[in-house]
């Protein structure tokens, strides 16, 4: 039986561990070892998952712990996964690890540093794990607080200031879902007027159509302010960019998908009709997002602001997936998070990998990088050819299928709001390749570049890991969509039976 | 049945050369990276051809017609039961065409560039590009599945963007290669919507049911129904589809990116850009021909219009440019252009499918005469490295191979008889004085000058003006280098080349490739066929009076025309036009306003919550002042109000 506790217990206990450490060699190693430990139990998780499904187990969660918490409330410690979670197990496993990679070479207050870093872990696990919902936000604070830290100690440019923006901005977010969490549980009766925060149960409940459509917008739009809903993303650029390479990491290929996983498993999920009744409006905010985020990119000049901004039009991708409310659609958005999460690690990943060397983030400055330092190059080419969208890279199967899926709407608005989705991947490939032919291809614009050195073998580690995971997706999506295909057709369903219902 | 395994290992064989030149080879081995490449392309090219003899001759044939074979298919991406993207193979008489001159030409121009690119230090990186892409387009061309064909339709575009860019540090091929990718992206779109439009109403994204469904009665009689501006959905989701393929192959508007994309390496436009990828474009349109004639009326007509449109304002410009591998870019489109109306005037089944007949005899014999024209350029500007016409003249006494082999394709191209393209050309001539004589006209016309300005180019490189030795040495930015002809690795596909660009046209084409598999004579119409030839001729005796001696007429004529000469020399302003529309219109309109309101009304607002936020507690923090005496004052002075208040209630 596998424990799943056991995923926030060793990250707890690796950062707990670097603590204890004498010197920033062993926090270094001390951090790697257990990125890479935790990295072999989530691989370990989906082979036990693949092997209980296998083996006929058709429950819609498996691995289910209980504990009960606090018993007045009905608060209970309840775990369980099912493919959707396991993904995102995967996904924060490979960033972890890649962000641990990246940061080697870290000096200033190191201890604290990997500390947050491996706090901020704990959280993401905890979140995609929980079945219960005041656990699930519990592990969603946890994975707020360490991030102004991070920003504001070990950030660059105007730090305070935007440290303090995304602290604010996310607690604001999760403030409005603790709002919608508990007017849910409040809505909620097991019998005997006893409410409950069990997700499984809610969802089996019926709460009236009335009641879903002031809670949802609770839940959806304090989800949404992590996953870059538009106007909520303005925490996005200025926080990635004044943020330190491994917290941009997290932040893109973390924190933005727990906003993008709550919005699907919480307010979707347990609140269908109302998804459904404000569907024209995500569907209209996503679209948005999408066209605006890119148009916006194309004007920026700083590679940290470039992928941020285009992050805002990438997470639309998965709103605008979850909006359709197609199977299809669905299934890409997961799919969505997951290569995002990935793509934007590494890209985040490789801008740094260039601001460590020339000290600078400024397109027009930059040039020839190719030359010089060839790995990180050609690491900065295939993040951008995995961002525009590039068969064989994950980006590319997880926006068709948002696309199939949201085609699958027949009415005019999802038809138009889907053609301009698609239009964004135009614009994507003119901001991307304007920045890769600046910064990377071209003329050396400066004799101090060819002294330049290339990759550690960390940050070449880093690098091979993540674009393997993209590769992985983006060649045989199959293993991918049989993962999660059983776990949307139940959510599909419950959206289906609540429609019917009323 | 062919072996499934045989068929797969031809794009593969390309894929592992690919990866083990890129993974290991570049490092450990790369001066034998070219061999590798050459060798697994050399591998392909047998399978191929062994492919295509078993298909044509032994098992292709059914009762007289040829079959559509899916060799595999696996089900790759699952939407729904119904719709999935499958890798799958697909074998009929255009796509074993294909793979044959895919593997072909591109091994022609392995060998030669193993002579073209000595020397270079990234050789290795060039050969594992030169792997991608033709593995890339042995998928395009092999794809059962409408996705499966856009996958490796983008994966095309990605390695001719690599190609193009290949020297990266030159930014005249950057900014090309750019140009390339975005331009056909954009095509793509419309490409991508159309997938999605044919699919949803289709219900399958396999080419097998979407033109079985499209094309039955029972079925199309519902899809009519649903339209759109007029044009049914089907029709809409065609012609979408046709915007991809025109970005492709470089049909006018969005032409503009196969005259810069030339900055790549000479022997890749012969592969890409002039042979295998821009043909794409006439290859979807075949791939869904019965879709287009049968069960969207008008969209062929699109078709038709798009072609000899292009193909008639590309020969114009060609006439004018003086970079030699431009001409031949024009060139290009303007051929591509020729087999574009071809298809659009062409009918289904029969004799009426004469038009496709055509159009597909014309893609095979250009490819093979245009790769090697290419090739041939390519050794002019390994010879005086120029890419100008100024630079060269009197080049035939000292590179004759060349000469000669060049002078074969001229005469092909120019549909001079017997060479390769006076048969192509004359079937689609035939097809399109039969059903449209508005395109024959203008298509005698674009024939006319494209003897013209091949016989210009012709003229210009190896006549004219003659310089010496001495002379051509000194272009050489004043290294001396002895002069000589090209080494042995590139003469020989120019040979074997040359050698096809005579002969290939006596094929009897329309045996094997016809719109419903039936065979179709391609007798010659001799009374037919005098006109256009002695056009083609007129064109060669002009070219010759102006430019086989150095004189004052084209210089006259040029003045004589003045304004639409210079138009001309300039592309007719295109560039410029879309040059305004992107960065004055998009980026100007678009892009800066959602940057500005972005941070300034967007994040304005969030900035703006926090000040008022702020402020309000800025105003109120003042009355918690920590003075005992104040607090004392607050307290009496309540006091007093409920007092007051309770006094005011109580009366």
């Amino acid at each position: 039986m596998t424990n799943l506790t056991l995923l926030v217990v060793i990250p707890l206990l690796t950062a707990l561990a670097v603590l204890l450490c004498q010197n920033s060699k062993q926090i270094r190693w001390v951090s790697f070892v257990g990125s890479l430990i935790q990295l072999g139990l989530s691989v370990g998780l989906l082979f036990s998952y693949l092997a209980e499904r296998a083996a006929g187990n058709a429950s819609q969660m498996l691995f289910e712990f209980k504990y009960s918490w606090y018993k007045a409330f009905n608060i209970e410690y309840f775990v369980g996964v099912d493919g959707i979670s396991v993904t995102m197990i995967l996904l924060t496993a490979v960033v972890v690890f890649a962000g641990i990679l990246i940061s080697w070479k870290i000096e200033t207050l190191t201890k604290e540093f990997f500390f947050l870093l491996l706090l901020l872990s704990v959280g993401a696990y905890g979140f995609f794990i929980s079945l219960d919902l005041f656990t699930l936000f519990f592990f969603l604070e946890i994975a707020v607080i360490p991030k102004f830290l991070l920003i504001a100690i070990w950030g660059s440019g105007k730090k305070e200031y935007s440290a303090m923006k995304l602290a604010l901005m996310l607690m604001g977010g999760s403030s409005l879902v603790l709002i919608g969490i508990l007017a849910t549980y409040f809505h909620t009766d097991t019998g005997g007027g006893v409410h409950t925060f069990n997700l499984l149960e809610i969802a089996k409940q019926h709460i009236s159509l009335d009641t879903q459509k002031l809670i949802f917008p609770f839940l959806f739009v304090g989800f949404g302010v992590f996953t870059a809903l538009f106007p909520f993303h303005t925490w996005v650029p200025d926080g990635h960019s004044s943020a330190p390479t491994a917290a941009s990491m997290f932040l893109a290929g973390i924190s933005m998908k727990l906003g993008g996983y709550g919005c699907l498993r919480v307010a979707t999920y347990l609140m269908p009709e109302a998804a459904h009744y404000y569907s024209w409006l995500i569907i209209l905010l996503a679209t948005i997002a999408i066209i605006y985020g890119a148009f916006a990119t194309l004007m920026q000049k700083d590679l940290k602001y470039i992928n941020a901004y285009s992050s805002v039009s990438h997470c639309g991708f998965i709103i605008l997936g979850i909006g359709m409310l197609t199977k299809v659609a669905i299934i890409g958005a997961v799919m969505q998070m997951v290569s995002h999460g990935l793509m934007t690690a590494l890209f985040f990943g490789v801008i740094g990998m260039i601001y460590d060397r020339t000290h600078t983030r400024q397109v027009e400055l930059l040039g020839g990088l190719l030359k010089v330092i060839p790995f990180v190059g050609v690491v900065y080419v295939i993040a951008g050819l995995c961002s525009l969208g590039l068969p064989g890279f994950s980006g590319f199967v997880a926006e068709m299928t948002v696309f199939v899926g949201s085609w699958q709407n027949p009415d005019t608005f999802s038809r138009v709001a889907t053609i301009l989705a698609c239009a964004s991947i135009v614009v994507t490939a003119v901001y991307i390749l304007q920045a890769t032919a600046k910064s990377v291809m071209g003329p050396i614009t400066n004799t101090e570049y060819l002294k330049l050195t290339d990759a550690t073998w960390t940050e070449k580690l880093a690098s091979v890991t993540l674009i393997l995971a993209i590769l992985s997706i983006g060649l045989a999506p199959f293993w991918f969509t049989n993962l999660i295909t059983n776990d949307t057709q139940l959510i599909m369903e419950n959206i289906v039976r609540g429609l019917s219902s009323n | 049945m062919i072996e499934p395994l045989y068929i797969a290992l031809i794009p593969l064989i390309p894929i592992i050369s690919f990866l083990i030149i890129a993974l290991i080879g570049r490092r450990y081995f790369p001066t034998w990276c070219g061999f590798l490449g050459t060798l697994s392309l050399f591998t392909s090219f047998i399978l191929s051809a062994a492919v295509a003899y078993r298909y044509f001759f032994e098992i292709g044939k059914v009762e007289g017609v040829y079959q559509k074979i899916i060799a595999l298919k696996y089900a790759w991406l699952q939407f729904t039961p119904d719709l999935s993207i499958d890798m799958g193979l697909l074998l009929d008489p255009i796509s074993v065409m294909m793979i044959v001159i895919v593997t072909f030409i591109s091994l022609m121009v392995h060998v030669y560039s193993l002579g073209y690119m000595k020397g270079d230090a990234r050789i290795s990186t060039y050969f594992s590009f030169l792997s991608l892409f033709t593995f890339s387009m042995l998928g395009l061309v092999l794809a059962s599945n409408i996705f499966m064909m856009y996958i490796f339709w983008e994966l095309v575009g990605v390695s001719s963007f690599l190609l193009i860019g290949y020297y990266y540090d030159k930014p005249s091929a950057v900014a090309a290669s750019k140009k390339a990718f975005i331009v056909t992206r954009f095509a793509d779109l419309g490409f991508l919507i159309g997938i999605l439009v044919l699919s949803y109403y289709t219900g399958s994204l396999d080419f097998g049911i979407i033109i079985e469904r499209s094309t039955d009665p029972a079925f199309s009689g519902s899809l009519a129904a649903v339209s759109f501006m007029g044009l049914s959905a089907l029709t809409w989701g065609v012609l979408l589809v046709f915007i991809g393929g025109a970005g492709k192959s470089a049909m006018f508007p969005l032409h503009i990116w196969l005259p810069d994309a030339m900055e790549g390496p000479t022997p890749v436009s012969a592969l890409i850009h002039a042979a295998t990828m821009v043909v794409a474009g006439v290859y979807i349109v075949a791939r869904l021909f019965p879709v287009f004639s049968l069960a969207c009326p008008g969209s062929l007509d699109v078709v038709a219009y798009v072609g000899i449109f292009s193909s008639l304002f590309a020969a114009i410009i060609a006439c004018t440019q003086t970079d030699i591998k431009r001409v031949l870019a024009y060139s290009t489109i303007s051929q591509i252009g020729f087999m574009m109306f071809a298809l659009g005037v062409s009918g289904y089944g029969g004799e009426q499918g004469l038009g496709y007949m055509g159009s597909m005899f014309h893609l095979f014999t250009h490819s093979i005469f245009k790769a090697l024209l290419f090739l041939g350029a390519g050794s002019v500007i390994h010879y005086v490295h120029s890419n100008e016409m100024k630079d060269m003249g009197g080049l035939r006494k000292l590179m004759p191979i060349t000469h000669l082999t060049f002078l074969l394709a001229c005469l092909a191209i120019a549909g001079i008889p017997p060479f390769a393209g006076f048969f192509s050309k004359e079937e689609i001539l035939l097809a399109a004085w039969n059903s449209n004589k508005l395109v024959y006209y203008l298509a005698i016309i674009t024939a006319t000058l494209t003897a013209f300005y091949m016989f210009r180019l012709y003229f210009s490189i190896f006549w004219n003006k003659t310089f010496s030795p001495k002379q051509l040495e000194g272009h050489v930015n004043g290294e001396t280098h002895k002069l000589h002809e090209a080494p042995g690795t590139m003469l020989f596909p120019l040979i074997i080349l040359g050698l096809l660009s005579v002969v290939a046209g006596f094929v009897p084409f329309g045996k094997f490739v016809s719109s419903d598999g039936l065979a179709l004579s391609n007798e010659l119409h001799l009374s037919f066929s005098v006109v256009p030839v002695l056009l083609a001729i007129v064109g060669i005796i002009m070219a010759f009076s102006f430019y086989q001696k150095e004189n004052a007429a084209p210089k006259k004529l040029a003045t004589g025309l003045k304004g639409f000469y210079t138009s001309a020399y300039h592309k007719f302003y295109i560039d410029e036009v879309y040059l305004f529309i992107t960065h004055k219109l998009v980026f100007n309109l678009i892009g800066r306003p959602a940057a500005w309101i972005d941070k300034n009304v967007v994040d304005g607002s969030m900035n703006g919550i926090a000040a008022l936020t702020g402020s309000i507690s800025s105003l109120i923090k003042g009355l918690q002042s920590g003075k005992l005496q104040d607090y004392t004052l607050y307290f009496f002075s309540g006091l007093i109000g409920f007092v007051l208040l309770i006094i005011y209630l109580w009366t």
